[in-house]
């Protein structure tokens, strides 16, 4: 048995689907190339059906060149994103060859695979919603797979697929309690039966280094690196949201580095609060690193991770799930402790790398005498000199050189990387920040929503008498960078991107993920067993909520074998209904029939009282005593026409006539 | 008419020997009179193997959502899985509440297909995707809502004779092909087989001395020997000219229409064997009907006729049909 066409349309459809919710993380070149295939297969079954499948000689080369093409694109053949080329690929094959519903049956249950998998690379809710959106072909397609007996024209006409459409919406909702039940209490993993690969690229956030030009693509990735609530609601100013992640120490000539972070002694508390402190919750999304962040320097450990001497937070592994933290800074604060091993790896310049800059921090040196007025002299000379660009020209092997002699433009690592260089070159202890810088503080939702294009390089230095100070020199070049935020100094790179009508709707759509995130993605063992905080048990062990869960599901199972078993009421001949009902509306006029009349004596007795309602209701009984006991099977047609007529009789003015 | 599969045959074989030796394991039940309406204690419902693939693939897609705490993706299997779980209950109310009230069937002749038509009753509740199996033969019905619905199913004969129609299967895999329900019906109809008539068609024992005496002469003009259609009169009876010319169905008296008679002999053909004399009787009773020529049949100790007319040759096949 042959798929008929509106069967493979709908095979078609699945594919694509699932094909598509795959193309944000497939080069360009590949989606269109699978595309362009489901599209061949699409309409080589429709204009020649009569081809069949391609020949072996097409589809083995084609299933051979998969693996080959994968290794290409990414040097390996396993890991995640490797992996859903891999079942994409597959699974668009299968379609080319798909002519049985066993085929198409194939299809679908690998189809659901690669829904699943799209979730893997991107699970905030928009996806969910896409993939969501996506399994409504998928069940169509099995919908259309079983025969349903009538007589219905093939073709994938709208109407019929509305129809279908509508009873497949039908059942997804009526599956989302059981669905939501088992995704309550399923018990969790409490460490992954396998290896998960690193998060694909794209999705890192900062690393833990700094070369000029790495940072780039960070600024036009809008997704959310963390979200912040403060405990009394209100957000610090745009000035003081400095979201202080890694410091960096090392410099090899190009790139800034960490040096081997060593552990804060508990005995040593260099960082003294000078102000109150703001107490505050991060939600740090999955980055796939180790590094965590605070609002400039955090006073308070956040529990279990390790905090360096350089008050870098680091967890124990890279996170790949969500994170939450609470924390407390103070936004005036003086940091102490530099040691000799510190101060010499704070001044520390590769040899035979960016002679001129080492020249002129020299000079300054000579000149100035006074760490402060160095500090100013460089913030002076980026302010007067120097542009603020996105796509920066590219830099040499001498790069601050470079940048300082000769580009003079470029974003917040070029301005970091290149003060630290001179800073150091002068004699000032100074190290590097990546961090973030802003945040969007969404007023509906009261909380702060920090996003990867917020990220942000800016350079800590070492006055005497007033220890690390933070100093950033890309606020001298563009200080709408700090005080509004990086997309207002983007603003002339990015079009439409970050406008005002956008941002407001795109603040909305974060409360949305936010809840999402909390209320979904976040949901772990933890919150499990405060499931049943609802009934007074805290913390819920294993036995209580296998308890509940069997409870409800024995709930549900009663509500959905209530409603299999049930019998719709009035079963029984449209056409009797009908007439029972005439009947009864022709006794509220005074003549019931009795129970012992059938319809032929009814009607006598009918006529001889409202002799004058002849012409109406003698037609209807015959038909109604044809209809009922004439044929073995009752004509439809016939059957509704007799409903409408009875329903027509007007009772009352049968006796007036 | 579609020649059934080996494989179908063996499970048929299979299922009917099994029905023989245990009728427990097989669910056979006695014969039951009709209407015969489903409910949960004969509807069975098991998955499919597409169903315990579907199912293997969310088990294995459910282990890499928990493997990379991906709720999202753990919410989607989960979604999955209940409209699986829907999916028996719907194809369970496919079959719950249907009534099986006629079986009816016009007798057929051996060898060719018997056209077995299976009522039933209206109901409240739409039904797709339901399949009536009845030994080889199958058909797939949509019920309406509250119209009687009818499955024609053609069943191939092969003997003469009372036919004992095997148990009707009645099954569904609505609406994803997950989950099969079924149900087994046995109304324990018995249908009349003709027996195959001969290939060959050899004349006619015409005029012989007993037909010459029975002659009944034609009566009148062609008008008198017209008279009013009654509902059970054959159409090919009908006398449409006639009919047209009067406004009102005429129907021709059979016995006004023939001019000799046969007698057909169960005895006068030694020279063949039982099935072979029975098949070329079966022919005559044809071709008497048929040139409207009066018959009598003399089967060993009964003699039929001499008539004429479709309740005659009923009587006459029947008679071959179970010698």
């Amino acid at each position: 048995m042959l798929l008929t066409r509106r069967q493979f349309d709908l095979t078609a459809l699945t594919v694509l689907c699932a094909t598509l919710l795959h193309a944000p993380h497939f080069p360009l070149w590949l989606t269109l190339a699978l595309t362009g295939l489901i599209g061949a297969r699409w309409l080589q079954r429709r204009l020649r059906p009569g081809w069949g499948k391609p020949p072996a000689l097409l589809r083995l080369p084609l299933t051979l060149a998969l693996p080959v093409v994968v290794y290409l694109q990414y040097g390996n053949i396993f890991g995640l994103e490797p992996g859903s080329v891999f079942s994409v690929g597959m699974l668009v094959l299968k379609l080319t060859e798909s002519e049985s519903p066993r085929d198409a049956r194939a299809v679908v249950t690998f189809a659901s695979f690669v829904l699943m998998a799209a979730l893997l690379f991107e699970q905030d809710l928009l996806t969910t919603v896409c993939v969501g959106i996506g399994v409504v072909p998928l069940l169509l397609n099995l919908h259309a797979l079983e025969a349903d007996g009538s007589d219905a024209p093939q073709p994938l006409a709208l109407r019929s697929l509305g129809k279908q459409s509508r009873f497949v919406l039908f059942n997804l909702l009526a599956a989302v309690p059981l669905a939501v039940l088992v995704f309550l209490f399923l018990p969790r993993l409490a460490a992954p039966l396998w290896a998960t690969q690193t998060a694909p690229k794209g999705k890192t956030g900062l690393s833990d280094s700094m070369s000029p030009g790495r940072m780039g693509e960070l600024f036009l990735d809008d997704s959310a690196a963390f979200r912040v609530s403060f405990d009394d609601g209100v957000a610090p100013p745009p000035a003081q949201r400095y979201w202080r992640g890694v410091v960096l120490w090392r410099y090899d000539g190009r790139t800034w580095s960490r040096a081997g972070g060593m552990v804060l002694r508990p005995d040593k508390q260099p960082l003294q609060a000078l102000t109150p402190e703001i107490a505050y919750e991060i939600t740090l999304e999955p980055s796939e690193q180790r590094w965590m962040y605070a609002l400039d320097l955090p006073t308070t450990d956040p529990g279990s991770e390790t905090r360096d001497e350089d008050y870098t937070l680091s967890a124990a592994h890279p996170l790949s799930k969500l994170t939450q933290y609470r924390l407390r800074s103070a936004p005036v604060y003086r940091l102490d402790g530099l040691d000799s091993q510190q101060r010499q790896r704070a001044l520390h310049l590769p040899a035979n790398f960016n002679p001129r800059t080492v020249a002129l921090g020299r000079q300054w040196a000579q000149q100035y005498n006074d760490p402060q007025r160095i500090v100013q002299a460089a913030l002076d000379l980026i302010r007067q000199e120097f542009s603020y660009t996105l796509s920066p020209p590219p830099l040499g092997r001498q790069a601050m050189d470079d940048f300082l002699f000769e580009t003079r433009a470029g974003y917040c690592e070029y301005f970091a990387s290149a003060f630290a260089v001179l800073m150091r070159a002068a004699g000032v202890p100074t190290r590097v920040v990546l961090g973030y810088q802003g945040g969007y503080w969404n007023t509906t939702g009261d909380y702060m929503v920090v996003r990867q294009s917020d990220a942000h390089a800016w350079n800590e230095v070492w006055l005497e008498g007033r220890g690390w100070v933070r100093v950033d020199p890309t606020a001298a070049v563009r200080p709408e960078r700090v005080e509004l935020g990086s997309g207002a100094a983007n603003s002339a790179y990015a079009s439409w991107y970050g406008r005002e009508w956008l941002l407001g709707l795109r603040n909305r759509w974060d409360i949305a993920n936010r809840l999402w995130t909390q209320a979904v993605v976040g949901f772990d063992e933890l919150t499990q067993r405060g499931l049943l905080r609802g009934v007074g048990i805290e913390n819920a062990d294993w036995r209580q909520l296998g308890i509940t869960f069997a409870l409800s599901m024995g709930l549900l199972a009663a509500l959905g074998l209530w409603w299999a078993t049930r019998r719709e009421r009035g079963e029984g001949d449209a056409v009797d209904r009908a007439y029972a009902r005439l009947c009864t509306r022709l006794g509220r006029r005074g003549l019931a029939r009795l129970d012992t009349e059938g319809p032929a004596d009814y009607l006598r007795r009918l006529l001889t009282q409202w002799p004058q309602a002849r012409d109406e209701l003698e037609p209807l009984f015959v038909r109604y005593v044809q209809l009922r006991y004439g044929q073995a099977a009752i004509d439809a047609d016939a059957a509704r026409k007799f409903v409408r007529s009875a329903r027509r009789i007007n009772a009352a003015r049968l006796r007036t006539v | 008419m579609k020649p059934p599969r080996a494989p179908g045959d063996l499970w048929l074989r299979l299922l009917a020997r099994a029905e023989k030796r245990l009728p427990a394991l097989t669910r056979l039940r006695a014969r039951e009179a009709l209407p015969i309406r489903l409910d949960r204690r004969r509807i069975y419902v098991l998955p499919t193997v597409f169903g315990l693939v579907f199912t293997t693939m969310l088990m294995i897609m459910s282990v890499g959502a928990l493997n990379y705490f991906n709720n999202p993706a753990l919410l989607l299997t989960a979604l999955l899985g209940s409209v699986s779980v829907l999916s028996m209950l719907i194809a369970f109310r496919t079959l719950d509440g249907l009534c099986l009230t006629s079986v009816q069937s016009s007798p057929c002749h051996a060898g060719d297909v018997l056209a077995l038509e299976l009522g039933f009753a209206p109901g409240p509740r739409a039904r797709a995707g339901l399949r009536i199996d009845i030994g080889t033969a199958g058909r797939i019905l949509a019920t309406p809502t509250n119209e009687p619905a009818r499955a024609v199913l053609a069943l191939p004969t092969e003997r003469r004779g009372l036919m004992i129609l095997p148990r009707i299967r009645v099954w569904t895999r609505w609406p994803y092909g997950l989950f099969r329900a079924w149900s087994w019906l046995n109304p324990g109809i018995e249908v009349l087989v003709y027996p195959r008539p001969e290939a060959t068609a050899v004349p006619l024992p015409l005029g012989s001395r007993e037909a010459h005496r029975s002659i009944v002469q034609p009566q009148g003009e062609e008008f008198g020997a017209l008279r009013e259609y009654r509902a059970s009169d054959p159409r090919r009876l009908i006398a449409w000219k006639a009919s047209a010319r009067h406004d009102r169905l005429l129907v021709r008296e059979p016995e006004q229409m023939t001019g000799q008679e046969s007698v057909l002999d169960f005895n006068a053909l030694p020279s063949l064997d039982l099935e072979a004399r029975i098949a070329r009787l079966t022919r005559w009773v044809l071709m008497a009907e048929e040139r409207r020529t009066r018959y009598t049949l003399l089967l060993p100790g009964q003699r039929i006729g001499p008539d004429l007319g479709s309740a005659h040759a009923h009587r006459c096949l029947r008679e071959l049909a179970l010698l």
